[in-house]
């Protein structure tokens, strides 16, 4: 084929999804999970953060706190996993070299999901929907996984393929909406709701109900400059790629975090100033080390304490602030120092907290830092190496082996993972087992 | 044997041109001390060093470790204890060791395929084939490619 004529193809793009991802690995080492209902935890097993279709078919929300479902949990016997990223990440991986080896363009967009670029290459596999179906058998064959494939001309197109071949059995997993008819896409958009649009939040959707746009169709066919004047250029391009007008890319690199969030769940509510302190800081050490390795600043830092909601007969309190930084830093002392500073000014005796967490905020590249009158280049130097020996010995002995004073050394605040899964693909004693 | 051109100089006296290429002058490594004289016999034969994992593991990503429980397989050289590696994306033919999933329990047996049906075979007397009815779909997990044992030493 001709250069120019590669060149002028018209773009086509794949999302690749596993179904219900961490019940999905869980399967693949437990066969005894087939055909059962099986949650996964979050952090601390607080609430429902993945299910198998058969605890979606019992109602249960994504996102539902465990001890609400300790009812259906007895009543239907659902199986409830603590979350084992470990396991996750390994299979996470595996699905993305099977794809690599299928389709070189391809975006790894989370752990469950990724967009190809496929014009070039489904040819090769004898149109589209073949080539869908030789990646949902190679992935399934390979690493055990359920995928569905949805494919079309932008990537919100393929991410609505995508729902398309998952919620309805007739496509087998595989949908292609660039193939269809304008008759036949129409009627899918009239059926399905906009909440199901990607980017159209919940938030939105109530804004959008407002307005009569209700359905994906509705909102393909309102007036786009009254829905930019109302909603802003994000959903305007939104529309535009439902139109089949691509305006999102193949991200091939990840562009840096505007915020770092680090976060978590108590083990068990804590009631001293001194415990919260140093889970604040362990959380300022693990997101400063992602700053430093995406070689960003920070100009300030959030910081937040709240009780547990659910316990509805404890007094509540949350508590936030946002500590602005005299010069931008990625020093994990300094922003330790601002992170606790603010934690003295938010902390309240006499409750249990339950959670507490940092942001990182204002971030920016790090060669871009503007010089300030107080600037002192050999602090900086210094600095810089001191951080970057905590992150090489870290890199090698494991987060946390040198950590600053602040964040303890019990550290009583941990995560509990009760009924975590072994690590089946990355410790040598956690082996699945054959007879 | 005469190696002189047409020149008179045997070969080896033969001015070669020094190539200024780029990527020749910043060649960044050496794999031996160059002495004056003559070079080391062995560069010829440089090769890398042998991995297991190499040797073992096929297809990276579609590869996963088990431990082996129980004696059933004696007979093949798989041990209690053992760890084997189990390959998902190579066909499960007759004859192959595979991990199958029988009443929900992953086990390592023989496939033996043939016009009277499928059978799990141990290799081990004290364990009887394992049947697999006609109307059932054996799920095979994945193909044994290898077993790998460490010794107390």
């Amino acid at each position: 084929m001709e250069p120019a004529q590669i060149a002028n193809k018209a773009a086509l793009f794949a999302l690749v999804d596993v179904n219900n991802f961490y019940v999905s690995c869980e399967r693949v080492f437990n066969p005894r999970l087939e055909g059962v209902p099986v949650v996964v935890l979050s952090n601390n097993d607080g609430c429902a953060v993945a299910r198998s279709n058969e605890v979606k078919a019992l109602g249960v929300r994504m996102g539902a706190p465990w001890f609400m479902l300790k009812d259906l949990q007895k009543k239907h016997g659902i199986v409830a996993y603590s979350s084992n990223y470990t396991l996750y990440g390994d299979m996470s991986n595996r699905v993305v070299s099977v794809l690599r080896d299928l389709v070189p363009d391809i975006e790894v967009y989370s752990i469950d999901e990724s967009f190809l670029r496929v014009e070039h290459t489904a040819h090769l596999y004898g149109g589209t929907v073949q080539m869908g179906h030789v990646i949902r058998r190679r992935i399934r064959r390979w690493t055990g996984l359920p995928v569905c494939v949805g494919i079309g001309e932008t990537k919100t197109l393929a991410k609505f393929a995508n729902h398309l071949a998952k919620k309805n059995a007739c496509f087998d997993g595989v949908c292609d909406v660039a193939a269809m008819s304008q008759g036949e896409l129409e009627q899918w958009m009239r059926g399905i709701a906009v909440s199901e649009v990607w980017g159209v939040g919940r938030r939105l959707t109530e804004r959008l109900a407002r307005w009569k746009v209700n359905t994906v169709h509705d909102l393909v066919t309102a007036d786009i400059k009254r829905l930019r004047a109302e909603f802003g250029v994000v959903l305007e391009r939104t529309v535009s790629e439902l139109r089949g007008v691509s305006c999102l890319a193949l991200e091939d690199v990840t562009p840096a975090k505007q915020q770092i969030m680090s976060s978590r769940s108590f083990g068990e509510l804590q009631h001293t100033l001194e415990q919260v302190s140093e889970a604040v800081a362990w959380h300022v050490h693990a997101a400063s080390e992602k700053l430093r390795a995406q070689r960003s600043t920070a100009g300030a830092i959030y910081v937040f304490i709240r009780t547990n909601p659910f316990r509805e007969r404890d007094s509540q309190y949350s508590g936030g602030l946002v500590v602005p930084l005299a010069d931008v830093s990625d020093d994990t002392r300094t922003l330790t120092a601002a992170a606790l500073h603010g934690l003295r000014r938010i902390y309240r005796d006499g409750y249990a907290y339950k959670k507490c967490g940092v942001m990182l905020m204002e971030l920016q590249d790090k060669r871009l830092r503007q010089e300030t009158l107080f600037d002192d280049p050999l602090a900086r130097a210094r600095s810089a190496r001191v951080m970057g020996a905590i992150d090489a010995v870290n890199r090698v002995w494991g987060r946390g082996t040198l950590r600053t004073a602040a964040a303890g050394v019990t550290q009583r605040w941990a995560m509990r993972s009760g009924n975590r899964s072994p690590r089946y693909t990355t410790h040598w004693n956690e082996l699945p087992v054959a007879r | 044997m005469n190696l002189a051109n047409e020149a008179g100089r045997t070969l080896h006296q033969t001015p070669l041109k020094l190539a200024l290429d780029q990527s020749i002058r910043t060649a960044p490594f050496y794999l031996c001390k160059v002495p004056a004289g003559f070079p080391s016999p062995a560069n010829d034969y440089m090769e890398d060093e042998l991995d297991l994992n190499v040797f073992l593991v096929q297809h990276k990503s579609a590869t996963f470790f088990f431990r082996v429980q129980g004696d059933s397989m004696r007979e093949a050289g798989i041990l209690d204890g053992d760890i084997v590696a189990v390959d998902r994306s190579l066909e499960p033919q007759h004859g192959l060791i595979v991990i199958a999933v029988v009443n929900g329990e992953c086990t390592i047996k023989r496939l033996h395929k043939s016009r009277s049906g499928i059978e799990l075979r141990a290799e081990n007397p004290n364990y009887p084939p394992i049947a697999i009815a006609a109307d059932t779909q054996l799920e095979v997990w994945g193909v044994v490619c290898g077993v790998v044992r460490r010794y107390p030493a």
